[in-house]
């Protein structure tokens, strides 16, 4: 009985179980609709088992989309319940739920994965490589994210979300304030997803440091992959802390250990230390490749170099040494005391230097430019006033006797979407744009996507403007309702409006995306926004080996200067090329771990070591398995090129 | 698979020196990850609640005995490496073997030190820095632990594929994994151990 109870809703409602339908009826018809049309081995041989970068990266795209509308509702849900004051549409428990999976959802299983679908599209199209560097690690990071991701998701129908916020802090998210098995999701969900995280890290260094064209050193490498670079290294250095943290959390919820407990000599703000010392890293892992995405689209409809390529690449290094001294000023108000403050007051601040170098080279890169008005481009210069806003009040929240006043209340909730929204979010689906013809082969339509920019913007605008000044009046975050003697709620009706307009703009997304699947011409040739670095140098659709022949480089844009100044960059004659093998055992493993996740989550211990044994019977299957890939000949390679047209000769 | 001949084995293919380039980088991850448990622990070493402190339990011999053990192994698979560097594949296995029987009576050791902590009223449970040393100790020793199993199944391939560019670069992998886990030993014997008896 005891044991039954716990994979019951703790807090059900009618939304809930109108869900959980809404979920089985859905998978049931994607099983019904793949075996109907017999594609169980196609999505088996060419999506579930592959290792080609191109093909995770596009299910990283898919992953990210779905993510987004889930975090989404999420977002609406909570901007309609403080609409108006009083309000009964969720209560406490469930706004809880709400905001923390909202955040969860939308950093970790929406941003990120978008982030690493462009790691993995394009970094090894952009130094001129065939892979990355350990393509079968790229599938397996894929697949325990992955599985990361459907096992948090599955917390919200089986046994409760996690309620305790996206923090999760000690001792609310202990046993004793959290007693359902919510928080147990997050400690495990996150810890599988961030081991896959951690692996794509390790994976792009080394794609990077080693795989890169012949003549591309690092100074001439495209701004992407040096934002790629530097948020690898973020990753590598920032995520295993999470990864201890986690596991700690884990004992003290299964185990009964006493880390972050108030008894028996366990400190709770550990946690809070621990948690921001990956979590600060964490938003420039999302930002950085956002701000690499931007500095590959301004040169391009500017129609000029991007100005500042060395100060670009320093500031971006400098913001990843200071974001690892930043992270006590999430917490100036929990006693560490005026100097600790001070000094991490003056942390914080330094880093509106390098980013402030940054927005300077956009915006220099713009003058005298020819500038084109696509929607890339569009979302870009709405980036740039949007972004420099959130960083003033950045700056503002970074001053610790003033952070007093805004300490949980919503002024913090407007700044961090205002950062993340133009920041992370515009760059996404300006870099969705920009490069969907390199990925599909057709564009998206220009003129839906500019309504979508616009709509956008006018609702972000409305729905967390005014989030500033209830924050500074003192409406506090995370509080599921007020009272109408407050005065919040015409603004409150105000920013809901705005959430709507919002979600209208990513309706408008899909219709565009329909739409132009529909209607989009397929005739674009391979370059049809007259780009600068190498990804557009290949086919479209691009051949499963990239390049039929390495590139040579010789600047910081090949591609243009084989264009416009008559630079080759492809030398010499067509060779065999060697390719890895496609393996379902990344695929098994992760299934292994999302078992081993879910029994972990109900302490259900047999279940636990079986999947355990299975885990590591993958892995003395991979020490003993030999596997040395194989050749594409040069008579494939020019049947393709022919098929392709432009062949080389 | 080109072959550079003029390299040593282990970085004789491009996918080798791949490999080890990306270990580099995991090792720089396992660091990170041990520094966050040696941050977890210096903050909790004092927090001992109602259980013992680090002078009351930790016991010299023992701990001298697994810090021989595993700076001896640490040194024979030194000299497999270069064993296997002079293709020497019976030498090169017999320094893996012996390595293995270090670090599994390391272990031994260690899992008796384990039930000696339990014993004595430190167990997993009892206060903050019983947790922290436990979790601290416990991802060495299930470090130690997963490599012996790796290293066997390295040690089978060699014996039954010889000295291949292959098993050359998984058991020089090893061996920088071998000697990480040694490299943090040291810090767990200097600041855990010696810093806790004084």
């Amino acid at each position: 009985m005891d044991f039954f109870d716990r994979f019951a809703v703790p807090h059900p409602s009618f939304l809930i179980y109108a869900s959980m339908v809404g979920i089985g009826l859905t998978m049931l018809a994607i099983v019904v609709g793949i075996t109907y049309f017999k594609k169980w081995g196609y999505l088996w041989r060419e999506w579930i088992t592959t290792v080609d970068h191109k093909r995770i990266g596009i299910m990283y795209l898919l992953t990210a989309l779905l993510m987004l509308f889930r975090g989404g509702v999420d977002g609406i849900m909570m901007r309609y319940q403080l609409s108006m004051p009083e309000n009964t549409f969720l209560d406490s428990q469930h706004y809880n739920e709400v905001f923390t999976t909202h955040g969860i959802v939308m950093i970790l299983f929406m941003a990120m994965p978008f982030i690493i679908f462009f790691f993995n599209f394009l970094v090894p199209l952009q130094i001129g490589a065939r892979d990355v560097a350990f393509p079968r690690l790229n599938a397996l990071s894929f697949w325990l994210f992955f599985m990361g991701m459907g096992l948090f998701n599955l917390s919200f129908i089986i046994g409760g979300s996690p309620d305790a916020g996206w923090t999760s802090y000690f001792p609310l998210a202990g046993n004793e304030f959290s007693t359902s098995v919510g928080t147990n999701y997050y400690m495990i969900a996150i810890q599988i997803a961030g081991i896959g995280t951690l692996m794509t890290g390790i994976n792009f260094i080394t794609t990077i440091l080693k795989m890169r064209a012949p003549g591309m050193t690092l100074m001439k490498m495209p701004m992407f992959t040096w934002s790629a670079f530097i948020a690898n290294v973020i990753i590598v250095f920032a995520f295993p802390v999470l990864t201890v943290l986690l596991a700690m959390g884990t004992m003290d919820r299964l185990f009964g250990t006493n880390f972050f407990t108030t008894d028996n000599g366990g400190m709770d703000m550990l946690w809070a230390n621990l948690f921001w010392v990956w979590g600060h890293p964490e938003v420039y892992i999302l930002i950085l490749p956002a701000f690499g995405l931007y500095s590959e689209i301004i040169p391009t409809f500017a129609r000029r170099n991007l100005y500042g390529y060395k100060s670009m690449v320093a500031s971006m290094v400098v913001i990843s040494v200071l974001s690892f001294v930043v992270w006590a000023h999430h917490f100036f108000t929990m006693g560490q005391g005026p100097f600790a403050n001070s000094i991490f007051s003056i942390t914080t601040m330094a880093i509106a230097i390098p980013t402030g170098v940054k927005i300077f080279n956009w915006l220099f890169t713009l003058w005298k430019g020819k500038i084109e008005f696509t929607t890339p481009m569009l979302y870009s210069v709405l980036f740039i006033p949007l972004f420099t806003l959130g960083g003033v009040t950045g700056v503002m929240l970074a001053m610790s006797a003033a952070d007093y006043q805004y300490h949980n209340t919503m002024f913090l909730v407007a700044h961090f979407h205002n950062v993340i929204i133009p920041g992370v979010v515009y760059a996404m689906l300006a870099g969705m744009t920009f490069y969907w013809p390199k990925i599909f082969g057709f564009m998206l339509n220009e003129r839906l996507g500019k309504w979508t920019a616009w709509l956008l913007t006018i609702g972000f605008v409305l729905a967390f403007i005014p989030m500033y000044i209830t924050g500074l009046d003192g409406q506090a975050r995370r509080m599921y309702t007020y009272s109408e003697s407050t005065g919040f709620s015409l603004l409150n009706m105000v920013s809901f409006g705005g959430a709507a307009i919002m979600a209208i703009a990513f309706v408008l997304l899909v219709y565009n995306i329909y739409y132009s699947i529909r209607y989009s011409p397929r005739d674009i040739g391979n370059d049809p926004w007259d780009a600068r670095s190498l990804e557009w140098s290949t086919h479209t659709p691009i051949p499963e080996y990239n390049f039929a022949i390495t590139p040579q480089v010789a600047s910081t844009q090949a591609f243009w200067d084989s264009k416009k100044n008559g630079h080759e960059l492809f030398k010499g004659e067509i060779e065999k090329i060697h390719m890895p093998n496609n393996s379902g055992l990344p695929f098994i493993m992760s299934c292994m771990f999302f078992v081993f996740g879910f029994a972990m989550v109900f302490s259900i211990w047999p279940v636990v070591i079986v999947s355990l044994i299975g885990i590591l019977a993958c892995l003395v299957y991979r020490s003993f398995e030999q596997d040395h890939g194989r050749y594409i000949s040069v008579e494939e390679i020019k049947e393709t090129e022919t098929r392709l047209r432009g062949a080389k000769k | 698979m080109k072959v550079d001949n003029s390299l040593p084995l282990e970085y004789s293919t491009e996918e080798n020196n791949l490999k080890i380039l990306g270990f580099w980088i995991f090792i720089g991850a396992e660091i990170m990850l041990f520094a966050t448990l040696f941050t977890a622990y210096f903050t909790l070493e004092n927090r001992i609640g109602n259980g013992p402190s680090g002078a009351e339990i930790f016991e010299i011999t023992p701990v001298l005995i697994e810090t021989i053990l595993l700076l001896t192994s640490s040194f024979t698979i030194g000299l497999g490496i270069h064993a296997m560097r002079l293709n020497k594949k019976k030498a090169t296995m017999g320094f893996f073997i012996i390595t293995l029987i270090l670090g599994a009576a390391f272990l031994g050791v260690e899992i008796y030190e384990f039930t000696h902590y339990v014993h004595v009223g430190a167990g997993l449970q009892t206060s903050a820095f019983t947790a922290a040393l436990l979790t601290t100790l416990g991802t060495h020793g299930l470090h130690v632990t997963l490599g012996l199993f790796w290293g066997l199944f390295i040690l089978i391939q060699i014996k039954k594929r010889g000295l291949t560019p292959e098993t050359a670069n998984k058991s020089f992998i090893f061996s920088l994994y071998w000697h990480f886990l040694d490299i943090i030993w040291i810090f767990i014997f200097s600041f855990i151990y010696l810093k806790g008896m004084m």
